[in-house]
């Protein structure tokens, strides 16, 4: 627990020679490595000593036993940090297995050669009822005359990258995304998005065609907003859609928060704030009375900004409500989806309290809110995108065939993504997770030019790419064994089963062991 | 890997030529079950087409409960059919086999034939559900001009059991399937081929989308969309939601269950509402490998393939006459005077449709529209 630190200290030492010793006191000024018992100076494990110890001698060493929760709250301030819940087990995620297997009855496919179209849809879906159609000349076509409102649907990657602000993330890591995730829709044909987090995004970005793969977040916090609003008239397209954050799974209950030390020039401008001040939106949208009008007027007027061409969204956390929540949004025609965040998502800076103890598993919540669907038989009208965790222990692929098979039509990521291509320290036993204080040791979320010069964006982009190359061919082997191809298996429940009985129970899967 | 057998005809045929084809294919189905379906009846019901004809499998008692709720629901017996039963080793003989006229109950007699259908319809599910417990009513169809026969068996021994060789049992349409059990316990219920208003179908294969497209379909509100013994059933009802609920043409069925990619989708004349269909019912798509062969209430036929996996099927004929069946060897068997050079072999993108009467075919592709 405790960091190392250089130092300078006399030093007294005894030397007797001679053929009668006579011991003899000398004082030297000698530099040092000093450990610092100081609780707010604890190691974080961040790993950098290793990096400059001529002699390979340190190296931080986890200590199970600590009690640093004991003591991080000096002057009657709670632990804060970043990063993801300190809770190294299994997620649920990870205790399924795909156990259907075709095997002679149904042909298995072949994942190298067979072609897989591995996407999904963003964006409110009308059921085949109320689709304005009619029969001429022995062909069905679109009915113009109907006054119909055909809400926008966006074909897209189904991993989706999560919301990272510009702010929470530096310069050279948002960029590497950003250049990773157009690289991959322009040249490898994989229409992956990515949401921009709370805090708006550069002008050359929202003013170019390739904005057209990316999600604007608007918070409570609105900030970037009057930015976007602003550039709305000059954009050449249409973003890929509107993601209205109303929570955030790995801290609940509240707003996002980006602390003054990161609030440099370019945060600034894109926020428009002043520099240096800590940005804490409210926990809620204050101009939010109730989900039947409020949520709905904003989602409305998102909508409304870009001519009804654009899918509208809403994030919440994962929470026991989520099912009233998306009740509601399933009454309400231009809700596009609904991105359920659960408890192991990440967060740039919030309290240990909120990130450890708040929030709930992303796999029974988007399971009880798919079968909740399901029984209402809108279960293909408003896609459920989950989040937080996916890929907790590095199993992006399964988890995320998983999520689909419990009723996910998509699912974003964050952490996984940082870690794959940006290197980030973090896990579950605390270890860094000072993403809240700009002093991000691989430069990934930090302001600070001399940490973030130690990621270079185009190595980060190339990493994306390869990451999504190599997720689409793990879906494939996973896919490809259980028959299926054609579409996403959505709600293929079957194909699943867990190694616990009571999660078989409450996810109504199969158990084997 | 079922064994499938469908005959449509200008002139009344004979089950025995679907049992016979199903004969030549014997290796392919273990006589777990076999089930016919005749639609378009000759012989004793020709003059009845108008009326509702109850297929079914009953106890003694069951027979007894079935009388006593028919009448009380206001439907008159007409007619009765039943087969002259030889016994057959190994055949296990239940109390009663029947396919019963009714006359509509005196309120439906001049409604539209809309309501009657729904009233045919609740009336077979109510009774499915009086005996589904104990098997002393099992209930295939309950519609105008439609027979359906189903048992546990070897289909050529089911034909003598059943003494179809010498009954006067004709129909039009003949849809036939030996059974070989893959995924479920046996169940008469689990036996192609599937009914519901008109619509039929039967398949080979295995549906690996099984889960997602049943509960879309008993999510529809449809009172019909129930079952499922076989995870073939839903082949059926996508068949009937497309064309009798959504009212679509029967080329949409196909695009539908197998949806084209997106880049396919712009050669379609027909391409915006052919995207709005892949996106809205997404769930519906099938992932094989499955053949269907189906009938529509007016008599077409038709055979459809997965888009990857593909099943055996085979279309061929003469004028007047035409085999869907999965074995090439079951067409020779039944209509061996056709020109096999002609025979068709349906791929990813075809729908092989056979007209009514079996007056001409048409192959459907599904990338032109």
């Amino acid at each position: 627990m405790f960091s190392i630190e250089p130092s300078v200290i006399l030093r007294r030492t005894i030397h007797s020679e001679g053929p009668t010793p006579q011991p003899k006191a000398v004082r030297q000024v000698v530099t040092v490595i000093k450990q610092s018992t100081d609780i707010n100076r604890y190691c974080t494990g961040c790993g950098t000593c290793t990096l400059v110890c001529p002699n390979e001698a340190i190296e931080p060493e986890y200590n199970p036993q600590h009690k640093f929760l004991f003591h991080k709250n000096r002057g009657g301030y709670p632990y804060r940090r970043g990063g993801r819940r300190n809770d190294p087990r299994l997620s649920t995620l990870d205790r399924l297995k795909f156990t259907r297997i075709s095997m002679l009855t149904d042909p298995a496919l072949d994942a190298g050669r067979h072609e897989f179209r591995i996407r999904t849809y963003l964006g409110r879906i009308l059921p085949a009822e109320e689709l304005p159609l009619r029969f001429v000349n022995g062909r069905l076509e679109v009915d113009k005359t109907s006054g119909k409102f055909i809400p926008p649907v966006r074909e897209i990657y189904p991993v989706m990258i999560g919301s990272m602000s510009i702010g929470a993330l530096s310069p050279t890591m948002w960029e590497g995304l950003a250049m990773g995730v157009t690289y991959l829709n322009e040249v490898e044909g994989m229409p992956v998005v990515m949401c921009s987090g709370e805090g708006g995004m550069p002008q050359r970005l929202l003013k170019s065609r390739f904005i057209k793969y990316f999600i604007p977040q608007i918070a409570s916090g609105y900030f970037g907003w009057d930015e976007i609003v602003r550039t709305i008239p000059h954009m050449v397209e249409d973003p890929c859609a509107i993601e209205i954050k109303y929570g955030q799974g790995a801290k609940p209950g509240d707003g996002g928060l980006l602390m003054a030390h990161k609030v440099l020039r370019l945060i600034a401008e894109i926020r428009g704030v002043p520099m240096g001040v800590d940005l804490p939106s409210p926990p809620t949208h204050q101009t939010k009375y109730s989900i039947e009008e409020s949520v709905a007027k904003m989602i409305q007027s998102m909508s409304m900004a870009w001519g009804f061409r654009v899918p509208v969204y809403p994030k919440i956390s994962g929470t026991r409500t989520a099912r009233a929540v998306l009740n509601n949004l399933v009454r309400n025609p231009y809700a596009a989806a609904l991105s359920i965040d659960g408890e192991d998502g990440g967060t740039g800076a919030a309290y240990n309290v909120s990130m450890d103890k708040m929030g709930h598993p992303i796999a029974s919540n988007i399971r009880e809110c798919y079968l909740d669907l399901v029984k209402q038989g809108k279960q293909n009208e408003i896609p459920l995108i989950a989040a937080g965790g996916v890929g907790k222990t590095g199993n992006l692929a399964a988890n995320a065939a998983a999520l689909f098979m419990l009723g996910a039509s998509a699912v974003a990521i964050g952490k996984y993504i940082m870690q794959a291509a940006a290197g980030c320290f973090g896990d579950e036993y605390n270890r860094c997770n000072i993403c809240n204080i700009g002093r991000c040791p691989r430069g990934i979320a930090t302001q600070d030019p001399k940490l973030y010069r130690r990621l270079d964006p185009d190595k980060v982009a190339e990493r994306v790419v390869e990451v999504f190359k190599a997720v689409d061919v793990e879906l494939k082997k996973i896919f490809a064994p259980m028959g299926r191809s054609t579409e996403l298996p959505i709600g293929m429940s079957d194909g699943i089963s867990a190694d616990d009985p009571a999660i078989a129970e409450r996810l109504q899967i199969s158990y084997a062991c | 890997m079922c064994r499938l057998v469908a005959i449509t005809s200008k002139d009344y045929i004979s089950p025995m030529e679907n049992i016979l084809a199903l004969e030549t294919m014997k290796e392919g189905h273990d006589g777990s079950g076999m089930g016919i379906i005749l639609k378009n009846l000759g012989g004793e019901f020709e003059e009845m087409k108008d009326y509702p004809i109850l297929s079914g499998i009953c106890s003694k008692d069951g027979l007894h409960r079935l009388d006593e709720y028919m009448e009380r629901v206001g439907f008159q017996l007409r007619h009765t059919w039943t087969p002259r039963i030889k016994p057959v080793k190994g055949i296990q003989r239940r109390d009663h086999y029947f396919a019963r006229v009714y006359e509509y109950p005196e309120e439906y007699k001049d409604r539209a034939f809309e309501e009657k259908e729904d009233l045919l319809l609740r009336t077979r599910i109510a009774l499915r559900r009086m005996g589904e417990d104990d098997e002393s009513i099992i209930v295939f169809s309950f519609y105008p001009d439609i027979i359906t026969i189903k048992e546990v068996g070897d289909p050529l021994q089911l034909s003598e059991f059943f003494g179809l060789d010498d009954s006067n049992l004709k129909a039009k349409i003949i849809f036939a399937q030996g059974r070989q059990n893959t995924n479920y316990a046996i169940n008469l219920y689990a036996c192609h081929p599937f009914f519901i208003q008109g619509y039929g179908s039967m398949t080979n294969g295995e549906n690996t989308a099984f889960v997602p497209i049943r509960e879309f379909l008993m999510s529809r509100g449809f009172p019909g969309y129930i079952g499922y013994n076989s995870d073939s059933e839903v082949f059926t009802h996508i068949l009937h939601y497309t064309c009798k609920i959504l009212g679509y043409p029967l080329v949409y069925y196909k695009d539908i269950i197998t949806p084209l990619k997106t880049s396919e989708i712009d050669g379609r004349p027909d391409s915006e509402v052919v995207r709005l269909l892949k996106v809205t019912l997404r769930p519906l798509c099938i992932d094989g490998p499955n053949c269907v062969i189906g009938f529509t209430p007016d008599g077409t036929c038709f055979m459809v393939q997965d888009s990857k996996k593909l099943r055996p099927g085979v279309v061929g004929g003469v004028k007047g006459k035409y085999g869907l069946m999965s074995e090439e060897c079951g067409l020779d068997s039944a209509i061996p005077q056709r020109d096999r050079s002609l025979d068709i072999f349906p791929m990813k993108y075809d729908m092989v449709i056979v007209r009514p009467e079996a007056e001409e075919v048409v192959v459907w592709n599904q990338l032109r529209g």
